[in-house]
């Protein structure tokens, strides 16, 4: 069997690289893998590319990577929130680079890029500045926008729980991002809040089959 | 904020929000966004069977919980604030949770705004000549709502109109608004633009026109424009 627990949480993030395309998942304080990116900002890596809702909060997560300088770009979908302070102040000083995707957009964005897809239409920002480029396809009389997937190379995912063979549950709204983002990228790094042996999650309610995770390390706390 | 010269009738936030929740049905299943939105649910009449989506993946979303001592970040509404889930509700992931919100449905979102024009275009993400703003969901519940219902202030703060005749905001999504929820009035948006639907006690229709950029009309039988009371719920 593919030994996939590491012994920490340093350990668990070893496979990030200098320039990744990193899925972050989480919606506010719901479902954010916080120890995992705690970790890659020990790492001090350089050049990521953070997709993830939000823009980061306070000083700590996403937001400590932003000021530490390890991040290139942003891509979400509300980037200014109050207490995206950090990111904030970058890009006023255009220290970050953003890309605002609809959420909606950013999860399909997300899901097509996990399900082999090139990219799919939708009804949503037909007509606003998020169609400056984009064709536009018309089906049955109404405008769709073309949007293309998008994959990683690598996500951070928050679990519930966890087996040895990698399999997941989420835990309420903490699911959001995270099962798609760990069905899109190369490289996927799981913090789950507790683990059980093999046979002690329920199949029927198993999110994320094992075979998606490379990684998982277990936070108790968040 | 109320436009100064009519602070007095206006209604407050828990006003408005009283007369949003009269509007939504039961069995409709309704997004509710973030900001002043959320004042909706607790003042559903309680007969009606709603069932709340809430974009970050939740149906059948209860009101906000206050005064809880320890907040579990597992629950929070689309504004981040705990919240209950009503029995029988159900979790889904993010995709799945926009899945629904373009799918038809969604019987109604309830969005707040910074202008909508008399053609139903909204706008509510970015400010004229601003290098970024906040999509978060709307740009999606906006265009896959089958009734995309707006809630906000007549006017801004510093009293300027916010129901205008042709957008000078950037648009969140085009001719999508089907009625419009303010501090002064309801108003429908038709193929003749905005029809006064009811006002607010004290006002006469002609004071609604006065703070209001685009053109408005009404059925010019008194009684046709319902009165909107500002009595506690």
């Amino acid at each position: 069997m593919k030994q996939r627990k590491a012994n920490s949480v340093a350990e668990a993030v070893t496979g990030i690289k200098n320039g990744d395309v990193v899925l972050i998942g989480g919606f506010g304080r719901g479902g954010v893998p916080e120890n995992l990116i705690e970790a890659v900002c020990e790492r001090k890596l350089r050049d990521l590319t953070i997709v993830s809702n939000n823009a980061g909060t306070g000083h700590t997560g996403i937001a400590r990577l932003l000021e530490e300088g390890c991040v290139r770009k942003m891509m979400c979908s509300f980037p200014l929130a109050a207490e995206s302070i950090v990111f904030q102040e970058l890009f006023a000083r255009d220290a970050v680079e953003l890309e605002v995707v609809p959420q909606g957009t950013l999860a399909e964005r997300i899901r097509a890029g996990g399900a082999g897809l090139g990219g799919f239409l939708t009804p949503t920002g037909v007509g606003t500045d998020i169609a400056a480029g984009k064709q536009v396809l018309t089906v049955a009389g109404r405008d769709y926008l073309l949007e293309t997937a998008l994959r990683a190379d690598a996500a951070l995912i928050k679990a519930h729980r966890v087996d040895a063979v990698g399999n997941l549950t989420y835990r309420m709204a903490a699911r959001n991002f995270n099962p798609i983002m760990a069905m899109a990228a190369d490289h996927v790094v799981v913090e789950a809040h507790e683990e059980v042996p093999i046979g002690g999650l329920d199949p029927e309610c198993i999110i994320t089959p094992g075979i998606y995770v490379d990684r998982y390390c277990i936070c108790p706390k968040p | 904020m109320a436009h100064p010269e009519f602070a007095a009738k206006a209604l407050d936030r828990d006003q408005m929000a009283r007369r949003v929740a009269a509007e939504l049905q039961s069995d409709w299943v309704v997004n509710i966004g973030i900001g002043m939105p959320t004042k909706v649910i607790p003042h559903v009449p309680a007969e009606r069977d709603i069932i709340f989506h809430s974009e970050n993946g939740i149906i059948g979303m209860g009101p906000e919980i206050d005064g809880v001592n320890e907040v579990d970040n597992d629950l929070l509404s689309a504004g981040k604030r705990p919240v209950s889930l009503n029995p029988g509700g159900s979790f889904v992931h993010h995709a799945d949770s926009f899945a629904l919100a373009r799918n038809g449905r969604l019987d109604a979102t309830i969005l707040g705004a910074y202008q909508v024009a008399s053609n139903g275009d909204l706008a509510n993400w970015k400010l004229p000549g601003a290098r970024a703003g906040n999509i978060g969901g709307a740009m999606d519940l906006a265009a896959g709502a089958r009734r995309v219902l707006v809630m906000m202030t007549h006017v801004t703060g510093k009293g300027e109109p916010k129901l205008v005749e042709r957008l000078r905001y950037p648009p969140t999504a085009l001719g999508v608004v089907r009625k419009v929820f303010t501090d002064l009035a309801v108003l429908s948006v038709t193929d003749k633009g905005f029809h006064l639907d009811e006002i607010v006690e004290g006002l006469t229709p002609e004071d609604v026109q006065r703070v209001t950029d685009a053109p408005l009309y009404w059925q010019t039988a008194p009684a046709a424009i319902r009165v909107l009371t500002r009595e506690k719920g």
